[in-house]
């Protein structure tokens, strides 16, 4: 379908980034057999079809069907989502050797403070919050620009944050692919355990940074 | 309505285990706990699952009431053995309408793999009002009509008063130990292997009771018959004789 020799747009170069730590170093939060096939095959999967989307889109466009183009917006925001989504999440975990599960410091520290007394009244209010999350989604913490306060939201499936008007900060994917091979093995609880042990490996200092570009 | 290990290798003990034991367990329970002493104790599954609907807002209960009744009728629409082109009542209702097996197959799996997150796809009955120009039968008639459908999380057709006959959990749960995130082939192996096409006729049959039956039998009814006279019928008239 797509016209061989025409330019491609500069967009259809998603692929599919690297993690900055190994497949096994989030352990025992989450297990390297979870990591290693969400990254190379759920992550991989949102990214080849957004790109399929993406092509189809342009070749609708250069047909004027504006049927399809409308169509095509479902596998565009599901996907795309997906990509953008979890490139946030590896970001946002790291290894405790690297880091990973150390307080936040500095303004964003203050900032927990003031918008929810605490960071373990944050990290509970996220947790609940995920929990309670029926079907597919994220939970979030997420910052609203034009108020400068923090916020934890959800979303379901891959619906991006910036859908509900917050820069995501930090993000805790709740499909169940995040945890499943855990179930009832590592995890008796499942999604509750999955969410108690994250905190573990979060990167705050990612999140920080993230905080801060956006003041 | 099978050993956990029934199913294998299409799907394995392991997931049985976890999918009814632990996921269909934990609804039920909540369930039960959640309707303790509120008006909804004490109705049919399928009813709480209508009434707590509520149009679209749903009420706490719809959740689990929804999950439990959906899972039932996934593990029953289960079988050893199962699998491929169908045979009797819905075999000929899918030709009819569906155009043919390989296309309700190309259809189920379309639903299946574009149910974007959580969610089911299912075979069911719907119904279209259409107006009969018949003078023998009532001028609105329901005509019963096969669709494959999807829906999300954990809503089903019974929101939308059709009537299921088939569903497959396409839920991450229902199949990420034995497939990962390989949702396709989990959908086709379904199809081949487990799809329990008897109890889909018996649930036909049990539909009929609650709907007309498209095509009335015109044997009964010969739709080109004149009106008799008396005297074709066989019938003696006497006549009044003043």
């Amino acid at each position: 379908m797509a016209v061989a020799g025409q330019q491609s747009r500069a967009s259809h170069s998603f692929t599919l980034p690297d993690l900055d730590y190994d497949y096994g170093e989030l352990e025992p939060a989450i297990s390297g057999e979870i990591m290693k096939l969400h990254h190379t095959k759920h992550h991989q999967t949102y990214i080849t079809n957004f790109v399929k989307a993406l092509e189809q889109l342009e070749q609708a466009e250069k047909d004027g069907n504006a049927e399809a183009i409308v169509k095509l917006q479902g596998a565009i925001n599901f996907n795309g989502g997906g990509h953008v989504n979890h490139s946030i999440f590896w970001k946002n975990l790291a290894p405790s050797k690297s880091g990973g599960g150390e307080p936040p410091e500095g303004k964003l520290a203050s900032a927990i403070k003031d918008e929810f007394g605490s960071l373990e009244k944050l990290i509970a209010k996220m947790n609940a919050d995920g929990a309670a999350l029926q079907g597919s989604g994220w939970v979030w913490l997420g910052l609203n620009k034009d108020l400068k306060q923090l916020a934890v939201q959800t979303t379901a499936n891959q619906d991006p944050l910036a859908s509900k008007g917050l820069v995501p900060l930090l993000g805790i994917d709740v499909w169940e692919h995040a945890y499943y091979l855990q179930a009832w093995t590592d995890y008796k609880n499942v999604k509750p355990d999955y969410l108690k042990n994250i905190w573990k490996v979060i990167n705050w200092s990612d999140v920080s940074s993230r905080y801060e570009a956006n003041l | 309505p099978f050993l956990q290990s029934a199913l294998e290798p299409y799907m394995s003990k392991k997931t049985l285990e976890v999918h009814w034991g632990k996921h269909q367990r934990g609804y039920i329970e909540n369930l039960n706990r959640q309707i303790a002493n509120t008006p909804l104790e004490g109705y049919l599954l399928e009813d709480i699952v209508k009434i707590s609907y509520n149009r679209g807002s749903p009420q706490p209960a719809f959740n689990n009431a929804a999950q439990a009744w959906n899972h039932d009728f996934f593990f029953t629409s289960l079988k050893p053995g199962g699998g491929k082109s169908p045979t009797g009542e819905i075999a000929e209702l899918i030709d009819k309408q569906l155009g043919s097996y390989d296309n309700f197959v190309k259809e189920f799996k379309l639903a299946a793999a574009s149910q974007f997150g959580a969610g089911w796809a299912w075979l069911a009955r719907e119904f279209l009002f259409f107006l009969s120009s018949l003078s023998f039968y009532p001028f609105c008639l329901k005509e019963a009509k096969l669709v494959v459908e999807k829906t999300p999380n954990a809503i089903n057709p019974l929101i939308w008063d059709h009537i299921p006959l088939l569903v497959l959990d396409v839920w991450e749960h229902a199949y990420y130990l034995d497939f990962q995130n390989n949702r396709p082939d989990y959908v086709s192996t379904f199809l081949e292997h487990l799809v329990n096409w008897d109890i889909v006729n018996a649930r036909l049959d049990r539909a009929k009771a609650f709907m007309n039956w498209g095509e009335p039998d015109w044997d009964l009814f010969d739709k080109d018959a004149d009106i008799l006279t008396y005297e074709e019928a066989g019938i003696d008239v006497v006549e009044d004789s003043s």
